[in-house]
């Protein structure tokens, strides 16, 4: 990555603790589910957008990193989503299987098998902020800072995007980790993979 | 009648996960989708799926659905004729 | 126009042929390969139509000589046998001879298998290997391993631009030099999984698909696997390497409308065909021939007629069709296949027709090309949208 791009913030939300630019920002240990956390997220932030309730849990947790994220910043329409993780969409996947495995009770909902796709958080943060720029979803074993500024840096270098948020956004049954970062030209930090790495896994 | 459109309220609420709505702000006659609780096309086919879990109702296509669900009491008028459970 | 990257090399299985050659004979005899289930079970058998190949596991295994013990899934083993047929096609027998990336977009990985193992899980640790499985980039990985490729691998889950999305992953990696060649596509096998799941949202049709006709009743749901081999210039010189094609223009945009329906307007496929273009330096007029994503749904083929007209206008349509008559809806691996098609299509200068239409949309004045025709072509834009608002546009040419 050309050195004048930055990393301008960075939300991360592991054990039960949203953490803003490294510092903690909420947290609930009291919350049973994944669920439950998540409301507290979304009632601490003063959101108002029904939909949210809607999502499966990978795309509230996603949701929220995005909205600590958007505090006083604006996304312009083309900013790119690069986004991966390791357990897919593995989480509802499940459940969604549960539900046509039984079959005296056959009543598959649609509303949970729209979530059995993590690209899915890309349409979702896109919907939100009104993005229409380039998003794209790798399930990969770990999170791999150098291959996803790799990805962040072309969309950039080639004016495809102004900016991107990119990051690592797991969940598998109640263990979740969640990553977002937002790459631009402004900001402190310097847009490496060093530092990338640093932040991801200083928590 | 009214049993079955408070019934209707509650199953709505909880199916299509409208947390921050209660009973009582939805009017029987207020429409359902579009401006009113905002309810989508992933929604419609949520209550096709309640029709005929709970009621015995299989509709094959999704476009019924659009008239059927107008609203609390068109859904509820609909129910009582053809339920079969 | 874009020099783009040369294309040395195609592989495809998919319910019309298991060679690249096999679906060159069905798309020119006009033979679709939609049918009822016969090798999956399913209890929606009675209720919709297929593009299934018909070779069981058992036959894949034998063919691709895997140990009776593995863990393979079937989305895994129609990637291994289309990605090594576009290996020998590219004349490819030392591997690790240059820097190899491996692409592979999917949505469904493994879920194939896992799901017929589902229920024994608790009961018998025999089929636990195949847990592991249901990892879309494992299936990746067995591929990646089978082939012996060393390089960079990745795997891609956008729904049904996947393969679209590695076919232009790759062209970038290769631009900035990062890699030598790269093989690129995507695979999926049907699934109880899928079927269920699009049967939930009520777009699967009990008949033979009809993309852009007045009364479409929605998809068939398909399988298949398709990779293309890309390649550097430099490359293609020192080895004199025979080009079969070039990706000239690729681009994702989001429609950011649904999680799921495209917008009336088309706004996520306008802006990927836009940038395509673009990409590709080349305007919409220089465009040929269309491969539309056309799944038959209502809603993909009024919101992508729509795109389509804004860009091209009613007035100046190029030529059109759908393929996912002939293959059903391959989900994420619809974009590998229909890049193997558009080359086919430049290479044989054939249009492959759009099977079962009768009536235009009301919407438009737009028909898309029935019979199959001859025409010169030099470049040809080939559309996949995928769940999430994921919209790609690839540009190929001669």
């Amino acid at each position: 990555m050309e050195d004048h791009y930055k990393i301008t913030s960075f939300c991360s939300i592991r054990d039960q603790t949203v953490y803003k630019d490294g510092e903690e920002y909420y947290t609930n240990t009291e919350a049973a589910t994944v669920k439950d956390f998540a409301k507290g997220v979304y009632k601490h932030l003063a959101l108002n957008y029904a939909k949210f309730y809607k999502m499966d849990d990978l795309c509230k947790l996603s949701f929220l990193a995005s909205e600590v994220l958007s505090q006083g910043i604006e996304f312009p329409e083309d900013t790119a989503l690069v986004l991966a993780n390791h357990a897919s969409s593995l989480d509802t996947d499940r459940k969604y299987q549960e539900s046509i495995t039984n079959r005296e009770e056959y009543y598959p909902s649609p509303a949970l098998f729209v979530y059995t796709l993590p690209n899915i958080v890309i349409g979702e943060l896109s919907i939100r902020y009104q993005l229409k720029s380039e998003g794209v979803f790798f399930v990969s074993e770990s999170f791999d800072a150098d291959f996803i500024l790799q990805y962040a840096s072309i969309l950039l270098e080639t004016q495809k995007a102004s900016q991107v948020i990119c990051g690592w956004v797991d969940l598998d049954s109640h263990k979740y980790d969640v990553f977002l970062a937002l790459i631009s030209k402004t900001g402190n930090r310097e847009a490496n993979a060093a530092e990338l790495n640093t932040i991801y896994s200083k928590l | 009648m009214a049993e079955l459109q408070l019934e209707l309220k509650e199953k709505i609420i909880e199916q299509l996960s409208l947390e921050d709505v209660e009973v009582s702000e939805i009017g029987d006659n207020d429409p359902l989708f579009g401006d009113g609780l905002g309810l989508d096309s992933i929604d419609a086919l949520e209550l096709i799926v309640m029709l005929e879990k709970d009621y015995g109702i299989k509709l094959k296509d999704p476009k019924e659905g659009k008239l059927i669900f107008e609203s609390i009491g068109v859904m509820a008028a609909y129910i009582e004729k053809n339920r079969t459970k | 126009m874009n020099k783009g990257i040369a294309i040395t090399g195609m592989g495809i299985i998919s319910s019309i042929g298991n060679t690249v050659e096999e679906n060159l004979n069905a798309l020119q005899s006009e033979t679709p390969g939609i049918s009822r289930l016969e090798i999956l079970k399913s209890r929606l058998h009675d209720s919709i139509m297929v593009g299934e190949i018909k070779k069981t596991n058992a036959t894949l295994i034998e063919e691709l000589g895997l140990p009776k013990i593995n863990n393979f899934s079937r989305t895994a083993m129609v990637s291994a046998i289309a990605a090594k047929e576009a290996l020998q096609d590219a004349g490819i027998s030392d591997i690790n001879q240059h820097t190899t990336g491996f692409i592979s977009g999917t949505s469904v990985g493994g879920m194939d298998t896992t799901e017929k193992y589902y229920l024994e899980y608790q009961e018998t640790a025999e089929n636990h290997r195949y847990i592991e499985a249901l990892h879309a980039g494992f299936t990746t990985e067995c591929v990646t391993k089978y082939l012996g490729i060393k390089g960079y691998v990745s795997t891609i889950s956008t729904a049904c631009s996947s393969a679209a999305n590695a076919i232009m992953l790759g062209a970038r990696l290769i631009i900035a030099g990062k890699l030598d060649r790269v093989v690129v596509g995507g695979t999926d096998a049907l699934s109880k999984f899928t079927i269920n799941g699009f049967n939930t949202l009520m777009i699967l049709s009990d008949e033979v698909c009809r993309p852009f006709d007045d009364n479409r009743k929605g998809l068939n749901l398909g399988e298949a696997a398709a990779y293309l081999v890309l390649e550097s210039d430099a490359l293609v010189a020192k080895e004199d390497k025979k080009v079969l094609g070039r990706v000239v223009g690729w681009a994702n945009a989001n429609d950011a409308y649904h999680q799921t329906a495209s917008s009336s307007e088309g706004e996520g496929a306008y802006r990927a065909m836009n940038k395509a273009l673009k990409v590709a330096d080349l305007s919409p007029s220089q465009i040929e021939y269309i491969n539309a994503h056309g799944t038959a749904t209502s809603n993909n083929d009024l919101s992508e007629g729509t795109a389509m007209k804004r860009i091209f206008g009613t007035e100046n349509m190029p030529v059109f069709s759908s393929t996912k008559a002939f293959t059903g809806h391959t989900l994420a691996a619809a974009g590998a296949v229909e890049a193997v098609y558009s080359v086919l299509g430049l290479q044989e200068q054939t249009v492959f027709p759009n099977l079962n239409f009768k009536t235009k949309m009301s919407e438009f004045d737009m028909k898309p090309q029935t019979e199959i025709v001859s025409k010169e072509m030099q470049t040809v834009l080939s559309n996949s949208f995928g769940f999430g608002g994921n919209c790609s546009t690839l540009i190929f040419s001669r």
